[in-house]
């Protein structure tokens, strides 16, 4: 095994086009480490991107929108005051990922490449319209989140290619996110299903809307149809049974074991509705803790 | 010590809360566990594991991996003893063991062990696994109990049942288990209403936080030592001996500390491919499993499938009881219905009832021995359809469980008339606890249920060695999976007088006491226990001598009290207490060094019931659940160390909350266990228990000097049935299948409603 530890992504996409066999790229390592040790990956080619400038910042831009390092841990996010009073939704996704010490290592750029359909920040990611800066041996390019997952541990990344940034788009005003995942225990586990709903209002009426279901087919989805539900209304409860419906509608689950398709299809539109609930009420300025489970 | 200090029960140490004597090593990390040890010169074991749930092994070819450098030795089956019978369909529970350690000429379930290496290092030993070729033929496999007793499921292996089944039965069924008495029929003819109904369990997995492991050296001499995580090393040394074809008195075998065993850890599955590797290899070999290997190849509890028919009178009192209980063990032979139909309605004093047992192989793991064994799934069964009679009836579920009960001298489902028992006792207990009167929330279902177990007496020897300082050491041979040496500890300090802190209790190896049998049927308290309180008055009889000599007295006249010998009475002659220390400080001059042993097969054990009560909520969109509260009654005889009471009495009712709730084997079509990790076996979390709550009912047990009854395994009966009966009421939905996970529960709120 090859280890690498580049100054630059430039350097970092250099060494992995020219690489050979697997190659896995190294931040947090809540992932890359333990399929290693499990004898599931063995990466011929391993690329510690985490001593690149600027992989562990939290930066606000001046127009209000954020820029997060791609070595950036969960807790870190969680403890940045500012960071959680725009996007708490986004933050408490991430922040349900495994355990307090796997909150010290594990990043949102991770677990969007790992590439699992129940991973938990990526719901709540795709909801806030966060987009990637992706480094390739050609350059940059900005993808939106929701075109990274291709499938179950696929991504849209050409060999080559390392996601160097994640962007936040500016809260602006009357506006709050949330997410919620359904596990059968209180913590430490996989979502069965997984729901993020990011919305905007005037006055008591939903402007506009974004809502994102994990868990429930081969990739997390953007579900128009049930961001169409709810804009226009005020959250009322007609509003909210076709928030239900809709996203019950778009899931395309399989029975395995964490859970059926019957159920993963049904909660999905319950969990809906509560995420809906909770985004509404911070988008009106409450201000509502992150669930454990 | 003055006599006013005793405590108002007659004892001193006994009943009193110590700090445990290896609390300190464990939480500073210097206890040394099963893969804690090493060797001048070890090398690291990996083992080959099936793919198939059923394959013929058509061909092994290890020459590739046996020309790497690294690797010192590859074992097969091939390199097992030849004294042991090959030929399938033999009795005999050595043959078994051989053929689960390392597969013959079938692998007869996913995880089953081909092939094992031992290598420089862990990492060349499990690459050089990758370049062992194995040919198998995948046969067609069954892993679910009902499907293996179909007459064209296929067979595990032909002439593995007994002489208890019947003709005409599938090959699968091996042993059949039946007991009563009374006639049944007559009995459900008088009751009110009968209800009849289908219940099954999955298997589970005991879950310990340490793998299996362990630290083998056999040299050609045919000596070995072996150091390993387990409940018991004698039974361990024996069937290794056993099985490596040595004599048993050659290996020595010392017991690690233990990271839970729950039962578990009563059997071996690594130490004799250990053995053979180092044998082969001519140096220490340790060998390590990982958590995917634990749940793959070691022995979780049987799967059950139960058909149950009570009868029960407008006033609750019972009138007949049957049922019948599909045990699915493994590839093997040795799954408990027996124990599972004869534990089904002990709680009760039934005129007419009868339980029938079928032990069933399968394409899985052969089980082992877990808190109980088959005796939590009879409850479930049994007690739900108990709840839901009186639920139909209008009664409440302790006054008909009172109304019922089995009591002193009442004739046991299972044969004997119960001896002095606390069932009464814990239910009164139940009834007065302010639990059960407490509100409920609306979405909240409140469930009661008894459970029984046996317990057990089984082989014991203890020793007792006093030092010249007054100071004594208990060597017991009963691994402490429960907090034993403390228990033993404050026994021997009740009979000697002396302080608790003076007492050090180790775990024997096999070499240096007497045989034991494993640490298992809530055994170890009662007979180690026993053993140690007769090998402290082994010892106090020769201080008395002692004194006796001294003052020139018969030693009739001599009586022991407060750790010092006094003249029996005024007859025997005035003379000054004679404290312990001061006997053991001349005892080289006087007779030599004192010890006591004492070596038993005590047999008045002591059956023990318990009553949980749990509190439950219910999430009707989700299908989640949560207990919110839980009561733990459960009779102790005589609780030697409260705390270690309680706790296992939380552990049972902790561990039956993950069985009842999420815990499960999934296995694929395939016949490949889907969930061999702790992500996706969902044992529960600190965060998933409430506070579980503990009554200690005393009843004693006139088997035990001091009135101990085992408080290990009936503390697991009860869960699964009061929170199946919690749960049901919550949703409003009678639960009938386990695990009772969200995704049966919303169905079963849809089919309901």
């Amino acid at each position: 095994m090859q280890y690498h530890s580049p100054e630059s992504f430039a350097q970092a996409a250099r060494l992995a086009a020219e690489a050979e066999g697997v190659t896995r790229f190294l931040a947090g390592g809540t992932d890359v480490l333990v399929q290693l040790r499990a004898d599931i990956v063995t990466p011929d080619t391993l690329i510690d991107i985490k001593k690149i400038p600027g992989t562990h910042d939290i930066t606000r831009n001046g127009d209000g929108s954020w820029t997060l390092g791609v070595a950036v841990p969960g807790a870190e996010l969680g403890e940045h005051a500012g960071l959680v009073a725009d996007w708490p939704g986004v933050v408490e996704a991430m922040n349900l990922v495994g355990s307090t010490q796997v909150q010290g290592r594990a990043t949102l750029t991770g677990n969007l490449c790992n590439g699992s359909p129940a991973a938990d920040s990526v719901p709540a990611m795709v909801a806030a319209s966060m987009t990637a800066t992706v480094t390739g041996p050609d350059g940059e390019r900005v993808v939106a989140v929701e075109d990274i997952p291709t499938g179950p541990g696929r991504t849209s990344l050409a060999r080559g290619e390392v996601i160097s940034a994640l962007h936040i788009p500016a809260r602006g005003e009357n506006a709050g996110d949330a997410y919620l995942r359904f596990i059968p225990r209180s913590e430490m586990d996989i979502a069965v299903v997984g729901c993020a709903v990011n919305l905007r209002l005037d006055g008591d009426t939903i402007t506009e809307a974004r809502v994102s279901l994990g868990a429930v087919a081969p990739t997390v989805l953007l579900v128009g149809d049930a961001a169409a539900a709810i804009i226009g209304s005020t959250l009322d409860d007609a509003a909210l049974d076709r928030l239900a419906a809709a996203a019950s509608a778009a899931c395309k689950p399989i029975d395995d074991k964490r859970g059926t398709i019957a159920f993963r299809t049904e909660v999905a539109g319950v969990l809906a509705k509560r995420v809906a609930r909770i985004a509404y009420a911070r988008a009106k300025g409450e201000i509502i803790k992150g669930h454990h489970g | 010590m003055a006599l006013d200090d005793r405590k108002s029960d007659g004892f001193t140490f006994v009943g009193t809360r110590p700090n445990r004597p290896d609390g300190l090593d464990k939480v500073t990390g210097r206890a040394r566990f099963g893969a804690d040890a090493s060797a001048p010169g070890m090398l690291h074991g990996a083992i080959l594991r099936s793919p198939h749930a059923h394959a013929r092994i058509l061909r092994i070819d290890t020459s590739k991996a046996e020309a790497l450098k690294d690797v010192k030795a590859v074992v097969t089956r091939a390199d097992f003893s030849d004294k042991v019978e090959f030929a399938p369909g033999l009795e005999g529970d050595f043959w078994n063991i051989l053929e689960n350690v390392m597969a013959g000429d079938k692998a007869l379930y996913d995880g089953h062990a081909v092939a094992a290496v031992a290598a420089t290092s862990a990492l060349a030993a499990r690459d050089a696994l990758k370049l062992i070729e194995v040919e198998y033929e995948v046969l067609p496999h069954v892993t679910d109990v009902d499907k293996a007793m179909l007459m064209d499921a296929p067979v595990i292996r032909q002439g593995a049942a007994d002489y208890s089944v019947p003709e005409g039965m599938h090959p699968n069924v091996v042993r059949k288990h039946e007991s009563g008495h009374g006639d049944v029929e007559a009995g459900f003819a008088e009751a009110d209403l009968v209800i009849e109904d289908h219940f099954t369990t999955e298997a589970t997995h005991q879950g310990y936080i340490e793998p299996h492991a362990c630290l083998a050296t056999l040299g050609a001499d045919g000596k070995g030592e072996l150091w390993c995580c387990t409940q018991g090393h004698w039974i361990v040394q024996k069937t290794c001996a056993a099985l490596l074809g040595i004599e048993t008195a050659n290996l020595r075998v010392t017991a690690s500390e233990i990271g839970g065993g729950f039962g578990g850890k009563t059997t071996v599955f690594i130490e004799p491919v250990a053995l053979a590797l180092s044998r082969k290899a001519n140096k220490p070999v340790k060998l390590v499993m990982s958590r995917s290997e634990v749940f793959r190849a070691t022995g979780p509890t049987a799967s059950a499938s139960m058909d149950i028919k009570i009868g029960m009178k407008k006033d609750g009192t019972l009138t007949a009881a049957q049922g019948t209980f599909r045990l699915q063990g493994g590839a093997f032979p040795g799954g408990p219905a027996d124990f599972t139909a004869m534990c089904a309605f002990a709680p009760y004093n039934l005129p007419h009832v009868r339980q029938v047992g079928y032990d069933v192989m399968t394409n899985r793991p052969k089980q082992a021995a877990y808190r109980a064994p088959g005796s939590p799934m009879a409850a479930f069964a049994v007690e739900s359809v108990i709840d839901e009679l009186c639920n139909q009836l209008g009664l409440d579920p302790i006054e008909v469980r009172l109304k019922n009960a089995s009591r002193e001298g009442t004739k046991a489902s299972y044969g004997p008339r119960f001896q002095r028992i606390g069932l009464v006792e814990t239910l009164e207990a139940a009834k007065a606890h302010p639990h059960y009167t407490a509100p409920l929330k609306p979405g909240q279902g409140r469930g009661i249920s008894c459970g029984f177990w046996f317990n057990h007496g089984g082989e014991t020897s203890v020793s007792l060695a006093l030092s010249e300082d007054g100071s004594a050491q208990v060597m017991v041979g009963t691994p402490d999976i429960g907090g034993s040496r403390a228990s033993m500890a404050l026994m021997a300090a009740e009979v000697l007088g002396i302080p608790y802190e003076n007492i050090r209790v180790t775990i024997a190896d096999t070499a240096t006491l007497g045989y034991n049998d494993v640490s298992h049927g809530s055994r170890v308290t009662y007979a180690s226990g026993l053993a140690t309180i007769k090998a402290a008055r082994h010892a106090v009889e020769k201080l008395c001598e002692r004194a006796a000599k001294k003052w020139g007295i018969p030693v009739d006249a001599v009586k022991w009290e407060n750790g010092c010998a006094v003249p029996s009475g005024p007859n025997a002659g005035e003379f000054d207490p004679l404290p312990l220390a001061d006997i053991t400080a001349d005892m080289g001059r006087t007779g030599g060094p004192i010890s006591g042993h004492f070596e038993a097969t005590p047999e008045g054990a002591g059956v023990s019931f318990a009553t949980h009560i749990v509190d439950a909520e219910v999430d009707p969109e989700t299908g989640k659940t949560k207990v919110v509260r839980y009561t733990v009654v459960q009779d102790a005889g005589k609780a030697i160390h409260p705390t270690y009471v309680e706790g296992q009495f939380q552990g049972g009712a902790a561990q039956g909350i993950g069985w009842a709730l999420n815990e499960e084997y999934i296995y694929g079509a395939d016949g490949r266990l889907q969930n061999s990790v702790f992500l996706d076996y969902r044992i529960p979390v600190a965060s998933d228990l409430p506070m579980i709550d503990t009554v200690i009912v005393e009843v004693p047990n006139p088997g035990h000097p001091f009135g101990v009854r085992g408080v290990g395994e009936t503390s697991i009966c009860p869960p699964l049935a009061a929170i199946a009966n919690a749960v049901s009421a919550a949703a409003g939905a009678r639960m009938r299948q386990l695990p009772m996970s969200p995704p049966r529960i919303l169905a079963a709120l849809k089919a309901d409603g």
